[in-house]
């Protein structure tokens, strides 16, 4: 564990970074992102290997920005985040700093997007097996049966909208759901509103998504939220051959036009 | 009216709950559906959770609906005809297995929706709802109703407690009128209490965390204290806390609408949403998430208290358990009394 601490302490010690963002110890043996700005706050920093929450979804945050440059406590899916914001434009090379807890609990800092991408190119990024199971469950069955699976799940949805806030992705100022003038998505958790505004987000990550699973984390009444945008990455691999947040400056598939793009899909 | 004490000599509340629904009310309790339990409407008595401590969400949506109809309109040739809402067809219901904390909810929201302007479709549900409460006889460290005024036997909103005394017994506490005439659907099924049954045994223990009224002197003079900035800086800004609350009022009209017709709708809101106080020139006077903290705390232990004499905040700790990013309400003010 000293490991990381150490590291944060360096960090903030040499001013190469004002601000660490990790995890700290939480109620009962949950953590919490813990923001220290300070080499004597760096003690309280915790790591525990397995699930942890997506720290890349400070990074757009004027809090964060206004600190100058961070480093943050980062796992695969939110390295992947940083490289996909990185190739929508949001961050540049530079002024974040990653912090990588290996199983040993040793650090890996990774400065730049180049050193991200190639920690990356030998990182498990592959599929969760609970997540691939329900999927192909969810894929063996048919149409009214794929859409009374969604029609029961969606009927517990509150539009609290927790899906959208831990989302690395969801950054935009003002969300769709959110346009009164026209009204894009009707506003009522009632069947239909819950439906526009999850079919709407999962278009919207279409290609976007790092699959780090904080939507469905994050859903205080448990909807399998992820499943939406990790079968659309599935499609958009297979369609395209693209994976989001490998590299600093992948091209969004859906907004440039290739040659020897499929077009089996246009009806 | 003074509490009547019965008991119920079964290892199970079904038959009380057969009873309701053979009257033909509308019963609404804890279901539980995967991993979460969360009070929907049931139809048989065998699909009530009774062993879950909270659910996710609070009870408040059987008089606060997370979409209510306030009024419905169609257009006509020259003019607009309103549709009123009819309340002869909100229903006569029972909300069954609730928490004392629950229970306790329907008074801060009372005060609300009572305090400025008669929210008649709240008021209106509400008085057509009946409160079965289950005493806690276990407690979590969410939990904190001691800290605010409650207990895990509090009957303060409740109709009807119910306390589990034993393996084959139950305290039944008749605490309203209201309590009374639903009472009597199931008397038949109670045995006089023929020596005191010590309630108090029965109950979880919650520690207490804070001192309410210290809390409340404190913060008239924290308003420009950074620990709200300090609390708030890893909160994400969703409405989870405020939609689990079973004190939270706080709601948005929007309109849906086809050419010819349509309806106004009484939605859920949230203080803890940017767009909330945002004005039409684009200004946000409560511009960081530091700012929507501190409001929700404000509103909770100050604004209410001073202004409507209630507490906005029933300890239940359900804002806490759904945080995604563990704001953890108790352990905040406990820090803000200690400033």
């Amino acid at each position: 564990m000293s490991n990381l601490i150490k590291t944060a302490e360096e960090l903030l010690q040499s001013k190469k970074v004002n601000l660490v963002i990790g995890y700290e110890k939480g109620t009962g043996n949950k953590t919490r992102p813990a923001f220290i700005r300070r080499a004597e706050d760096a003690a309280r920093l915790v790591f525990y290997a397995g699930k942890s929450q997506n720290l890349a979804v400070y990074i757009l945050r004027q809090e964060v920005k206004r600190a100058g440059k961070t480093a943050f406590v980062a796992t695969v899916p939110a390295l992947r985040s940083m490289l996909q914001l990185a190739s929508e434009c949001q961050i540049k090379d530079g002024e974040l700093i990653a912090v990588f807890v290996r199983e040993d609990l040793e650090t890996i800092v990774l400065e730049d997007f180049k050193s991200v991408e190639e920690f990356l190119a030998t990182a498990d990024t592959g599929f969760n097996p609970e997540e691939q199971e329900l999927l192909s469950r969810l894929q063996s069955m048919t149409a009214p049966e794929r859409f009374s699976f969604w029609t029961s799940e969606f009927e517990k949805c509150i539009k609290c909208y927790a899906c959208r806030a831990a989302c690395p992705m969801c950054y935009c100022h003002k969300c769709t759901t959110e346009c009164n003038q026209p009204q894009w998505i009707a506003p009522a958790s009632h069947p239909l509103g819950v439906m526009e505004w999850h079919l709407m987000r999962a278009m919207h990550l279409t290609g976007r998504c790092v699959n780090c699973g904080e939507c469905a984390t994050a859903c205080p009444v448990a909807i399998p939220l992820n499943i939406l945008t990790y079968s659309m990455m599935e499609s958009m691999e297979a369609e395209f051959g693209t994976k989001p947040g490998m590299k600093a400056d992948t091209k969004y598939a859906l907004s440039v036009y290739k040659p020897e793009d499929k077009e089996s899909f246009i009806l | 009216m003074e509490i009547e004490r019965k008991l119920y000599k079964n290892s199970s509340p079904e038959a009380i709950v057969e009873r309701l629904l053979k009257a033909g009310k509308k019963v609404t309790a804890p279901v539980r559906s995967g991993n979460t339990v969360d009070f929907r409407e049931i139809k048989t008595p065998a699909e009530v959770e009774y062993n879950v401590l909270t659910t996710v969400q609070s009870a408040k949506k059987v008089a606060f609906p997370k979409v209510d109809k306030v009024v419905e309109f169609e257009v006509l040739k020259n003019n607009v005809n309103t549709l009123e809402i009819d309340f002869d067809s909100y229903p006569e219901q029972i909300l069954f297995g609730a928490r004392p904390c629950d229970a306790a909810g329907f008074i801060p929201l009372h005060a609300i929706f009572n305090w400025d302007y008669a929210d008649q479709f709240f008021l209106k549900r509400y008085e057509k709802t009946t409160i079965v409460s289950f005493a806690c006889t276990t407690n979590d460290e969410y939990c904190f109703c001691t800290s605010v005024g409650g207990n895990p036997g509090n009957t303060e909103g409740s109709d009807i407690q119910i306390t589990r005394t034993g393996n084959s017994e139950f305290l039944i506490e008749i605490i309203t009128p209201k309590g009374k005439t639903l009472s009597a659907l199931f008397e038949d099924l109670l045995v006089p209490e023929t020596e005191k049954t010590e309630k108090e045994k029965h109950l979880a223990e919650v520690p207490k965390a804070f001192d309410f009224e210290k809390v409340y002197n404190r913060l008239s003079s924290t308003f420009e204290s950074p620990v709200w900035e300090e609390q708030a800086i890893r909160c994400l800004g969703c409405g989870a806390c405020a939609f689990v609350c079973p004190a939270c009022a706080c709601f948005d009209f929007q309109d849906e609408k086809s050419l010819k017709k349509g309806a106004r709708l009484k939605l859920w809101d949230s203080c803890g949403f940017s767009g909330f106080t945002i004005h039409t020139s684009g200004h946000n006077p409560r511009e960081s998430q530091g700012d929507r903290w501190r409001q929700r705390v404000m509103h909770k232990f100050s604004y209410m208290p001073h202004r409507l004499q209630v507490r906005g905040c029933t300890g239940c700790g359900r804002c806490s358990r759904a945080c995604p990013v563990d704001m953890n309400i108790k352990e905040h003010i406990s820090q803000i009394e200690s400033l």
